[in-house]
């Protein structure tokens, strides 16, 4: 951030999007500070996802801006700031022998770049990473043979071992026990309030988030809500009969099991970034 | 029994070059395999005939050609075709897997018009089928050896970009790596691969190469990188073996390497399914 210091971290103008002529968002606007933590939640197929991928420039916006740290996505180059975890995160074909040290050591490639390779010193921060997310036990064991809630633990040290400014998390609690969701959203806390990481956080689960987060943000189609976590509670009953039709504040939801054909998923990517 | 490949330049050769595709082959196999692409290779190998025909059917009417070793116009088949198979994959984005078996046929189809067109060359058809260890001259063994050493410095420097592709396209894009060109880059060494490998195991078997020590590897490795060194380890004794009993049984040495190929496959499966 030393050349330009924006005012937001991310903005979205005017957006709008659609799957093979099936509009699935409409008119997003939305500014999320530095040092924000944004709740982004609504039902299942109500765009969160889509949202995420457009803002990670895996698709297109078929109008308005996406931008960035202040820049369009389309010409954004720094992306060791973004940790990503995907909601798909443990899709991954089981039987690949990497180790966990492997596996999170490509969160900092980006970092080292093209033609270089990982230092002490950036090896040293994949094991602080992975003691991070309480996974040094299992250091050298193949990510396959994990539980799928300790694999998601892994993909959220990869996400966070580049040091990112901007965390954004798709659904990353599915599959992890109570105990540990309590942990992770500490953690995510401790993040965002002690290294000033902005974060995104994806979820079903409006009442556990709203113990952290400082912003919420309603979607289905188009954003129903987008403010401080303070209005969001004094409007709650509103706002969730808006979206859902009732209140609702747990929702029984897993997504661990439905993954589509992998190899469909990666043609996803194929029109846009590469 | 392996005095005698020191004692003919020939063979020395062919023990050289089958040193070197003993490495490269494996190594692209072990991404080969993890990003499901066997069957590309497949595919390759048989556009790889297609050039093979063509250069011996041009050998026979144009003199500039009859002096070539027919193996080049394979590679250009190889990665022409290694590029149109991406095309495809582009095109047909659901059904990703349909372009290779209309690369596959197309290339074969093609290849036996070309053949029977210059009816007459059967038995060196036999050796670019099956692999030959006489195969190997001194300018050919210096063109393996240049470009083993192109092909191994490539992966070596994209390392980590194609692990990480292999392993999670999606995140390795969002990272900001390079697929497409990278992958494009990928498969033209796959192609080149195989036309240095196929002079010593044939066109039918070098896709065998790739991935039989691959599977073996796959079974034994507890980290990506220990699968390279299993496989390397594998795909030598492999090569070294086969060709030596080949020479001295005076077999194709294509049949012979995939068949220790699939003996130490089949330890492998027996010694790792009782732990
Ligand atoms: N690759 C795709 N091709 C076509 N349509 C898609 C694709 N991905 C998603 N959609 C459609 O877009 C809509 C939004 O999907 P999206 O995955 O963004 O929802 P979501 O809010 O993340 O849902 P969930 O809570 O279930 O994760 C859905 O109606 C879905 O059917
Ligand atoms: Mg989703």
């Amino acid at each position: 951030m030393q050349t330009n210091n924006p005012s937001h971290i991310l903005e979205m103008d005017n957006v709008h999007f659609s799957y093979a002529h099936q509009p699935v968002l409409e008119d997003i606007n939305m500014k999320v500070s530095p040092g924000s933590f944004l709740g982004l939640v609504g039902p299942n197929g109500s765009g969160k996802s889509t949202l995420m991928k457009l803002l990670l420039g895996l698709l297109t916006a078929d109008r308005g801006d996406v931008k960035l740290f202040g820049e369009p996505v389309k010409s954004f180059k720094q992306w060791s700031k973004v940790g990503f975890v995907s909601q798909k995160a443990n899709s991954f074909n089981s039987g690949f022998p990497a180790t966990v040290f492997e596996v999170v050591s490509m969160g900092m490639y980006g970092k080292v770049g093209l033609f270089r390779f990982l230092k002490k010193h950036h090896k040293q921060k994949v094991r602080e990473a992975i003691a991070q997310v309480g996974m040094e036990e299992y250091m050298y064991q193949n990510i396959g043979k994990l539980s799928g809630g300790q694999q998601q633990r892994v993909f959220i040290a990869r996400a966070l071992v580049s040091e990112p400014d901007l965390l954004i998390l798709d659904e990353p609690t599915v599959g992890v026990d109570a105990q540990s969701v309590t942990n992770f959203y500490e953690m995510l806390k401790e993040l965002n309030v002690h290294k000033g990481i902005t974060l995104i956080l994806v979820t079903h689960d409006i009442g556990a988030m709203s113990d952290y987060v400082t912003d919420v943000a309603c979607l289905n189609k188009c954003i129903h809500f987008h403010g401080n976590k303070e209005t969001f509670e004094a409007n709650r009953e509103e706002m969730m009969t808006a979206m859902y039709g009732h209140d609702v504040s747990v929702i029984e939801h897993n997504h661990a099991h439905d993954h589509h054909d992998h190899s469909h998923d990666h043609d996803d990517l194929a029109g846009t970034r590469s | 029994m392996i005095e005698v490949f020191f004692q003919y330049d020939f063979l020395r050769y062919s023990l050289f070059t089958g040193l070197l595709i003993g490495l490269l082959a494996p190594l692209i196999g072990v991404f080969i395999v993890v990003r499901r692409l066997s069957l590309m290779a497949d595919a390759l190998s048989h556009i790889t005939l297609t050039g093979i025909a063509f250069s011996l059917l041009l050998g026979r009417h144009i003199n500039f050609f009859a002096g070539m070793n027919p193996v080049y116009m394979g590679m250009i088949f190889a990665v022409s075709g290694s590029v149109m198979i991406e095309k495809l994959r582009h095109t047909y984005r659901f059904y990703k897997e349909l372009a290779i078996p209309i690369i596959l046929s197309a290339g074969i189809g093609i290849g036996v018009v070309f053949i029977s067109l210059a009816d007459g060359f059967t038995t060196d058809l036999f050796s670019y089928l099956f692999g030959s260890v006489v195969a190997i001259s001194r300018t050919d063994f210096i063109v393996v050896l240049l470009l083993t050493s192109v092909v191994a410095i490539l992966l070596f420097l994209f390392y980590k970009e194609l692990f990480f592709l292999s392993f999670d396209e999606e995140q390795a894009v969002i990272s900001g790596i390079p697929r497409r060109s990278l992958h494009l880059m990928f498969i033209v060494i796959v192609a080149v691969v195989i036309g240095l490998s196929m002079q010593i195991v044939g066109i039918l078997l070098v896709s065998a190469l790739m991935t039989l020590p691959v599977a073996a590897a796959m079974r034994l490795a507890g980290s990506f990188k220990q699968m390279f060194l299993y496989a390397v380890i594998i795909g030598e004794v492999s090569v070294l073996s086969g060709l030596f009993t080949a020479f001295h049984m005076d077999l194709a040495p294509g049949g012979m390497i995939v068949v220790i190929n699939v003996v130490i496959l089949l330890f492998v499966l027996a010694f790792t399914s009782k732990k």
